[in-house]
C-alpha cells in the first residue's frame, strides 16, 4: 500500500469542491460541453464520491453547432459511465422566439447559450452549477470565484462578490438564486493537459491532429466541412492538418495547425506554445471585455 | 507538480501590477498573442516602454480608473514550481480583500516604493500578512531605477521596516529583502548589475526556494467530515465512508481515533483515495476514511486522533476582520462556519478594535464597520472543535455568515 504523499494539490482541491457542492445544495447539475475541461470535471467528480455514482445529472446546452465528434463522445461517455444527460437545445429558444438567430459573416451561437441555460436552470430548478471554467483562461474570469452567486437573472455581480478565505465555501443562497461552481479555477491549461495524460483521460478526436477542409479568415483556420460556419466566396477551402485545442461551438472555435497525434505531443505542444488558448476563440475576439459583458449576462 | 500560492500587498503606484506583468514576461509565461495585445496598448497610451500593468488589470471599471477593485488571480510556471498569484488592491479601505489574499497564500510580496519608503501602508500590508501567519513575506523595495539603485536608500528603508518587524507577533514568520526594479526587471528574474552590492537571490529564485509541501504542517492532523459516502449497491452494501480533507497533519490505518462531538473512540480501519486503497492520508489530500466500527457520523463531525484532541466548546475569543457595510454589533446573530462546519454565533463582546499599523492604539467601540480589525467574544448554540488559530492555521479560523444576505461577513482567528 502506497500514500497520498505525492498529491497533486489541483486535484485534491477540486475532489474538495465537489465534495462541498453535493453536501450544500439540493439539485447541482454539471455543466457538460463535451470539451476536455468538463470531461476532465467527469473524472474529478468520480473520483470524488467513488465508490457512490456521481450524484448529479449531467446538462448540455446544444447548439445544433457543435462538431460531431464531440456529441458521439457525449453520448458514449454517459453510457460508459452509466450518467443521467440532460440535452436542451438553443435551437428549441429560438424557434421559442426567445433568443435571436445572429446573422452575417461572424455569426454564433455561443451568446445565444446564455438564453437556453438559464431557462434550464429554472425548468429544473438547479441551485448549484458546476462549469469548467478557469480562471487563467480571461482576464474577466481571472476574478471569479469558485462559488459563484447569480441572481434570480442568472446575472454575474463582479463587484460585489463574497469573499472565499481559506478552504471555506459559502453556498447559502436564497430561493431562486443559483451557484456557479469552479472546480477547476485554479487550473492552467498545461495543467489540464497534463492530468488528462497521466489518468489517460479519453477526448474526442479533433482534439488530435487529423486532415480538415479548412479556410483562413483574419489569420484563424476555419473547418469547412459543413454549413455551419458561413464562408465569403473568395475564401479558398484548403485541406490542412490540424487540431483544435478548444472546443466549443464550431461557429467560433477555430484550428490550429498541429501534427500533434497523441497526447504526449499535445502535452508537448501546448508546453511550446506561445498563442494562447483562447486566441483562437473568435467569441473573445469582438472585444476586450467579451467575456465580462457575456457574464454578467449569465454566460458561466 | 509543485503549487505556490503568493499574496501581493503593495499601494496604489507602488508598481504592483508592473511586477506581475515583469513576472510573467520574464518567465516567458506572457503568450505572444498577450504581449502583443500589451504593446498596442502601450503605444496608444503614448508610452516609449512595455506596460506590463496591462497585463492584469482585468474588469472595465479597473481600466476605467486604473485601479484594481478585486481580488484576481494570476498563474505563471517554472520549469520546478506553478505559481498562483492573488493580486490584491493596496488602498486602505480594501483591507478586506487583502485578508482573503493572505488566507489562502503561503507567501506574500509587499512592494514598496524606494523613494516614498516605509509609510503607513506598508505598515497595514505588513500587519494582516502578520495576522494571518503567511508564512514567507518577501518585501520588495521597488523602483530602485529612480534612487541610482543606491544601496544606503536600500538599508535605510530595510531598517525602517525593521523596526516594524521588531512589533510582530507571529515571530517566526520568515522575512526577506530584495531591491528590484520591475519596470527595467532588475533582479525580478534576471540578476541585476545595476546592484553589485546586494548579495541575496532574485525574486524568482527566492520563490523557487520554497517548499510549499512541508508550510503548516502542525503534525496535528484534523479531519472535518464533508460528505458521508453510501453507494447502496451490490458489492458496496454495507460501505460507510467518511469523506473529507487532512489538515495539519497525516492520518494512517489502524490510527486510533476519536470522533466529535459524540466521542465515540474507533480505528482507522481503511483510507482510499479514489479506487485506491492507500496507508497513509498526508496533509491537504481529500480522501475518504472507513472506521472499524459502525459509527454515526455525519456532515461537520469531525475525526480526530484519540492521544490528540482540539478544543470542544461553546464560546470562544477570536480576532475579527470584517467585511460588510452593514456594522457587526454585539447581541448581534450570524451563521459562523468553522471548515465546513456551521452553528449559530452571537457576538457576546467586542473587546478592542485594534489598529492594523503597529501604532498600538486600541479603541474601545460597540460595532465593527467594513474593514475593521478587533477582538470579539462569541457564544454559540452548538460546539465546536477548534485549535487557536496560531497552531492550526485551518481548523483556527471561521468564516461568518448573515443570515439575511447570506454574504460572508467577517473572517476570524480564534485566540
Amino acid at each position: 500500500m502506497k500514500n497520498t504523499s505525492q498529491i497533486n494539490p489541483l486535484e485534491n482541491e477540486a475532489i474538495y469542491i465537489f465534495r462541498e457542492v453535493a453536501a450544500q445544495f439540493e439539485k447541482p447539475v454539471l455543466l457538460f460541453s463535451g470539451g476536455k475541461d468538463s470531461i476532465t470535471l467527469v473524472r474529478l467528480a468520480q473520483k470524488a464520491f467513488y465508490p457512490a455514482s456521481i450524484p448529479f445529472p449531467l446538462l448540455h446546452i446544444d447548439t445544433g453547432h457543435n462538431f460531431p465528434e464531440t456529441i458521439a463522445f457525449r453520448d458514449r461517455l454517459v453510457k460508459e459511465l452509466g450518467l443521467e444527460l440532460i440535452v436542451r437545445n438553443v435551437q428549441d429558444s429560438i424557434n421559442q422566439g426567445k433568443a435571436k438567430e445572429e446573422s452575417g459573416k461572424y455569426a454564433s451561437r455561443n451568446t445565444l447559450q446564455t438564453v437556453t441555460l438559464l431557462d434550464a436552470i429554472e425548468e429544473f430548478k438547479f441551485d448549484a452549477c458546476i462549469g469548467g471554467a478557469r480562471r487563467d483562461e480571461e482576464k474577466a474570469r481571472a476574478k471569479e470565484r469558485i462559488f459563484s452567486v447569480r441572481d434570480d437573472f442568472g446575472q454575474w455581480d463582479e463587484k460585489n462578490q463574497r469573499p472565499e478565505l481559506f478552504d471555506m465555501l459559502n453556498g447559502m443562497i436564497e430561493h431562486g438564486q443559483n451557484v456557479r461552481v469552479f472546480p477547476i479555477s485554479n487550473w492552467t491549461e498545461l495543467d489540464v493537459w497534463s492530468y488528462i495524460q497521466k489518468e489517460n483521460i479519453e477526448i474526442p478526436s479533433i482534439y488530435f491532429s487529423h486532415t480538415r477542409a479548412t479556410f483562413l479568415r483574419d489569420g484563424l483556420i476555419w473547418s469547412a466541412d459543413d454549413d455551419v460556419v458561413f464562408r465569403e466566396e473568395d475564401e479558398i477551402v484548403e485541406d490542412r492538418v490540424v487540431r483544435f485545442r478548444t472546443v466549443g461551438d464550431m461557429s467560433c472555435t477555430a484550428a490550429v495547425l498541429s501534427e500533434a497525434k497523441t497526447i504526449d505531443s499535445v502535452v508537448e505542444e501546448i508546453r511550446n506554445s506561445t498563442i494562447s488558448e483562447r486566441g483562437a476563440r473568435i467569441d473573445d475576439k469582438r472585444s476586450e471585455v467579451a467575456m465580462e459583458k457575456r457574464k454578467q449576462q449569465g454566460y458561466f | 507538480m509543485e503549487v505556490l500560492k503568493l499574496a501581493t500587498a503593495g499601494s496604489v503606484d507602488d508598481g504592483k501590477s508592473t511586477l506581475i506583468g515583469r513576472l510573467l514576461y520574464d518567465t516567458k509565461s506572457l503568450t505572444s498573442d498577450k504581449i502583443e495585445a500589451i504593446q498596442q496598448k502601450s503605444e496608444q497610451l503614448g508610452y516609449d516602454y512595455l506596460d506590463f500593468s496591462l497585463a492584469t488589470d482585468g474588469l472595465v471599471a479597473e481600466r476605467e480608473q486604473g485601479i484594481t477593485i478585486d481580488v484576481a488571480h494570476i498563474y505563471f510556471s517554472t520549469q520546478n514550481k506553478s505559481y498562483i498569484i492573488a493580486d490584491t488592491p493596496g488602498h486602505v479601505e480594501y483591507t478586506r480583500n487583502m485578508v482573503t489574499g493572505a488566507s489562502t497564500s503561503q507567501a506574500a510580496i509587499i512592494l514598496i516604493d524606494a523613494r516614498k519608503g516605509v509609510i503607513e501602508q506598508t505598515n497595514r500590508h505588513f500587519f494582516i500578512n502578520n495576522l494571518l501567519r503567511v508564512k514567507t513575506v518577501i518585501v520588495a523595495i521597488n523602483k530602485m531605477d529612480l534612487v541610482d539603485f543606491s544601496e544606503e536608500r536600500y538599508n535605510q528603508i530595510k531598517s525602517d521596516f525593521e523596526i516594524l518587524m521588531s512589533k510582530r507577533d507571529y515571530q517566526e514568520q520568515n522575512i526577506t529583502f530584495i531591491p528590484v526594479s520591475a519596470l527595467k526587471g532588475d533582479n525580478v528574474v534576471a540578476k541585476s548589475v545595476n546592484t553589485p552590492w546586494y548579495k541575496g537571490k532574485t525574486l524568482i529564485d527566492y520563490l523557487e526556494t520554497i517548499d510549499s509541501q512541508a508550510l503548516y504542517n502542525s503534525g496535528t492532523p484534523r479531519f472535518p467530515v464533508q460528505y458521508v459516502i453510501r453507494p447502496k449497491t451490490e458489492e458496496f452494501h454495507d460501505y460507510r465512508g467518511y469523506a473529507g480533507k487532512v489538515y495539519g497533519g497525516e492520518l494512517s490505518v489502524g490510527d486510533e481515533v476519536v470522533v466529535l462531538p459524540s466521542q465515540t473512540k474507533s480505528k482507522i480501519k481503511g483510507i482510499q483515495f479514489y479506487d485506491q486503497e492507500v496507508k497513509t492520508a498526508s496533509r491537504r489530500s481529500s480522501v475518504t476514511i472507513t472506521l472499524t466500527d459502525d459509527v454515526n457520523i455525519s456532515r461537520g463531525d469531525m475525526i480526530v486522533k484519540a492521544n490528540d484532541l482540539p478544543t470542544v466548546d461553546k464560546q470562544f475569543t477570536a480576532t475579527v476582520s470584517w467585511m460588510d457595510t452593514k456594522h457587526l454589533n454585539v447581541g448581534g446573530k450570524y451563521v459562523l462556519q468553522h471548515g465546513v462546519n456551521r452553528v449559530l454565533a452571537k457576538v457576546d463582546k467586542i473587546h478592542h478594535k485594534i489598529n492594523p499599523d503597529y501604532s498600538g492604539i486600541d479603541q474601545t467601540v460597540d460595532s465593527l464597520k467594513i474593514n475593521d480589525i478587533a477582538t470579539v467574544s462569541f457564544k454559540l448554540n452548538k460546539p465546536v472543535f477548534y485549535d487557536a488559530f496560531k497552531s492550526h492555521r485551518t481548523n483556527g479560523s471561521f468564516i461568518l455568515i448573515d443570515t439575511l444576505s447570506n454574504n460572508t461577513v467577517a473572517a476570524g482567528f480564534i485566540q
